[in-house]
């Protein structure tokens, strides 16, 4: 009798837990930045408006590969092995690692620049499988709008970036179609660690007049260092994500990344509610986020035209 | 830990067991400290990736990868030997000149190979489940270069090659040309570890020009490790030590992953990591001195 009790106690406990947390969501990054955190948060933040809270109905794992490709694919094989409802990859190497490791379970990808380059979809309309998500690419055409709005001047761009990193190589691409269009130069620098980006900052005080820092993680990852080098050399800094203007930057138009792990939690509740994420098209993320430093920028004594100003949607002092 | 996970951290361990084969080589057999293997680990994931994109049979491309392996090799043996530069200096120059070769390779920072055909596709779809089918693959393959490097280590070649790095001097005194015996353990080492980028990926479906980064300090875990585990009596111990080091190495790993039970953080993995691996180098000298006591 009494290991009847017992048996029936140890089912129950084992049962209870499985009844309050009925989805799991998986989510991993190739390293842990201000940006890509910002974008695992949204993903949460769009589960939870949708009515998944995590410790209610929602369990939420989270790991990072801590900038190691072999540990994100160990990663992978985990979260394979756990079979979650939907598995999360942020970044390239991560993405692939999981669409690599499983053909069965529901995977949104975020934070990819090329999708289609990278394999994760053959089509970005229609991805087939069981993979869809959000593509990050930057829209540097506007990038360089408002670079030519704020600073008319400038005529030579600074590109800080990682070569190492796949999604700042094909942004150094458009940025260079685009920026031709517009009569602008590029002159790239180039950081492969994070120890490196003041450097590579430096190397670029006297080439540039501006300098554009894409979303590189290497880059982002020290952004301080770029903006005292620039702050120092009165060189305007901007950014292509809008969470490293409060870290020093003069401006940035884009998404911020809880943004894009919004919107790409929108996806995941669509995969959470039945729908196969081979029907669901890849999608580029939108966004429209002006934010302004005036601090940085009245420090180097760069003013804001009112036509920027206007617009923003927010203005840090 | 699910079966999957298992399944994954044996594979991942066997496939960087090619990896701790050749730093053994050459830290252990030629007394070479030997940092080349950070860029020579990419190269051959990005060499067998490109070449299998380019359409080119996945053993073949594999062979090229080890080819290209212990090219870098000679690159650092020649910088040492002929150039008399310091042996841990030429194989830094090698490993960061390697990561702008790997770019050049690949072109861009990361290829996919999610798409195409590996040694691995012909075993799939047979009846055994795809994360069974990669560690049995990948194993049989470092059965192989076990026994190959235990037979190359017995024969009279690799005994000067065991001399050159046991007492260069001695081994000149008795005829060896212990340069000689530099190339040829180097390229060999670095041939094994770029067999292991090609492998991982193969595996993997991708091949990173960031894969390089610390693969020195896994192969060097997984060699000490695996001395710990089993001794360093006798080659044939040695390198199957190696093979269960690079194995306990990412089980320990493994282990990390699974402790946000314990309430450590995604961001503590490598600390739990280091942990977990100094737990295993230290349990059996406490398990020696207590029986001694």
């Amino acid at each position: 009798m009494r290991r009847l009790i017992l048996a029936l106690a140890a089912a129950t406990a084992f049962i209870l837990p499985a009844h309050a947390e009925n989805v799991t969501v998986a989510v991993t990054a190739i390293v842990e930045h201000p940006a890509l955190d910002a974008a695992r948060d949204g993903v949460k933040q769009a589960l939870a408006e949708a009515g998944y809270k995590e410790g209610e109905n929602l369990k939420f794992v989270y790991q990072s590969a801590q900038g190691n490709p072999g540990t994100a694919a160990q990663i992978a094989r985990q979260f394979v092995g756990d079979a979650p409802n939907v598995i999360v990859p942020i970044s390239t190497p991560s993405a692939q690692a999981v669409v690599g490791a499983t053909r069965d379970i529901p995977i949104v990808f975020t934070a990819v620049s090329d999708p289609v380059g990278a394999q994760l979809v053959k089509d970005m309309e229609k991805p087939g499988r069981n993979v869809t998500g959000l593509s990050d690419m930057l829209p540097v055409a506007d990038h360089l709008a408002l670079i030519k709005e704020i600073t008319p001047n400038a005529k030579t761009i600074g590109y800080i970036y990682n070569s190492a990193e796949a999604n700042s190589v094909s942004t150094l691409a458009a940025l260079k179609a685009a920026a031709e269009k517009s009569g602008l130069k590029v002159v790239e620098s180039v950081a492969t660690k994070s120890a490196e980006v003041q450097g590579a900052t430096r190397a670029l005080v006297g080439k540039a007049d501006v300098i554009y820092v894409p979303t590189d993680n290497t880059i982002v990852s020290a952004f301080e260092a770029a903006a005292g080098v620039a702050a120092e050399a009165k060189l305007p800094l901007y950014a292509a994500d809008t969470d490293s203007v409060a870290r020093g930057a003069i401006a940035a138009l884009g998404f911020n990344y809880f943004d894009v792990g919004k919107q790409t939690g929108a996806i995941v509740v669509k995969v959470l509610k039945g729908e196969k994420p081979g029907n669901i098209p890849a999608k580029v993320a939108v966004g429209t986020d002006l934010v302004l430093n005036k601090k940085a920028a009245s420090a180097i004594g760069v003013t804001f035209p009112e036509s920027a100003t206007k617009r923003a949607t927010k203005i840090i002092e | 830990m699910s079966q999957i996970a298992f399944w994954g951290a044996v594979e991942l361990g066997l496939v960087f067991a090619f990896v701790a084969i050749g730093v053994y080589l050459a830290f252990r057999i030629l007394d070479f400290p030997d940092l080349t293997v950070d860029g020579s680990f990419p190269l051959g994931a990005a060499v067998a990736a490109v070449l299998i994109i380019s359409g080119l049979d996945p053993w073949l491309s594999t062979a090229v990868a080890m080819v290209a392996g212990a090219a870098a090799g000679l690159v650092t043996a020649t910088l040492n030997v002929r150039f008399k530069i310091l042996n841990l200096l030429a194989s830094i120059l090698t490993m960061i000149a390697l990561f702008s070769v790997n770019l050049r390779v690949m072109g861009k920072p990361n290829v996919a190979l999610l798409n195409q055909d590996t040694m691995l596709s012909a075993f799939f779809g047979q009846g055994v489940p795809e994360y069974l089918v990669r560690p049995i693959f990948v194993g049989l393959l470092v059965i192989v270069a076990v026994v190959l490097v235990w037979r190359f280590l017995e024969s009279d070649a690799g005994l000067a090659m065991r001399a050159t790095g046991a007492n260069s001097r001695m081994a000149r005194a008795q005829g060896v040309n212990t340069g000689g015996q530099i190339y040829l353990g180097m390229a060999l080492s670095n041939a094994l570890v770029a067999l292991g980028g090609a492998l991982f990926a193969q595996t993997n479906g991708f091949a990173d020009v960031t894969s390089g980064v610390g693969t020195i300090v896994v192969g060097l875990a997984a060699v000490i490790i695996g001395e710990t585990l089993l001794g360093a009596r006798g080659i044939l111990l040695a390198l199957i030590g190696c093979v269960f080091g690079s194995i306990a190495y990412r089980l320990a790993i493994q282990l990390a992953l699974s402790s946000d039970a314990l309430g450590l953080k995604a961001s503590d993995l490598n600390f739990v990591t280091a942990v977990l691996v100094a737990i295993a180098l230290i349990l059996p000298r406490l398990r020696r001195s207590g029986g001694a006591a």
